[in-house]
């Protein structure tokens, strides 16, 4: 059985996602299982345009940081966001969106990207956390 | 394996200017669609990925066959799909 990797993305930051990304894609073109947890603000992410709107941890500027960074990273050939994340779907990474912070920040399901798995809760996660070797919160 | 010992390749994929970690999704998602026992080409000049595409096959069952220096830091990573 393939070795699990559990990332909770609790964070709705571009670069934080990024991050939180780059990490799945590691773990599964290292043939992982790998499963991404998305809770309070990470489920602006997965708001349909969620990825183009998402502002930096640090040094935003009312947008203009994620302008900059965006720039930087086309020409440094890192790839976009929402292109990662189909990446991340073709290689089978499952995501779940957390229900009770849907419901908490008033998110309907219909407002989600299409491309996402079921609605999971905590004990979802705990259940495939715990048969994890890697875990991180992000 | 000797160098130029490859003798059959059956999907190539060029990553070639691409940054961390594309050269290892794009190689993956090429040996997700493969049969086992085909070989894979993967080109490339990211130089971490060189180091990297070897590490992500050591669970998985697949073969690295042979790792190939070209000239500007490119190069050529063969691939077995496992069984």
């Amino acid at each position: 059985m393939a070795k699990k990797a559990t990332i909770v993305l609790f964070s709705g930051d571009l670069d934080k996602a990024y991050a939180a990304f780059i990490i799945a894609g590691g773990a599964a073109a290292a043939g992982m299982d790998v499963t991404i947890f998305v809770t309070f603000w990470g489920l602006n992410l997965l708001k349909k345009g969620g990825f183009d709107k998402a502002p930096l941890s640090q040094m935003n500027m009312g947008g203009l940081g994620r302008w900059m960074i965006k720039r930087m990273m086309k020409k440094a050939n890192v790839m976009p966001l929402d292109k990662m994340y189909k990446d991340l779907r073709e290689l089978g990474v499952k995501v779940w969106p957390c229900d009770m912070t849907l419901g908490v920040l008033g998110i309907k399901k219909e407002d989600l990207i299409d491309d996402i798995d079921g609605i999971a809760g905590v004990g979802s996660y705990i259940n495939e956390a715990k048969e994890s070797e890697i875990t991180l919160f992000i | 394996m000797a160098e130029g010992s490859i003798s059959k390749v059956d999907v190539s994929v060029d990553t070639k200017g691409m940054n961390c970690p594309q050269p290892l999704i794009e190689t993956r998602k090429k040996l997700r669609k493969m049969a086992p026992g085909q070989v894979l080409e993967v080109l490339g000049d990211h130089a971490m990925s060189r180091k990297e595409i070897p590490l992500a096959m050591q669970d998985t069952g697949e073969k690295v066959l042979e790792v190939k220096d070209e000239a500007n830091g490119a190069w050529k990573i063969y691939i077995q799909k496992g069984g």
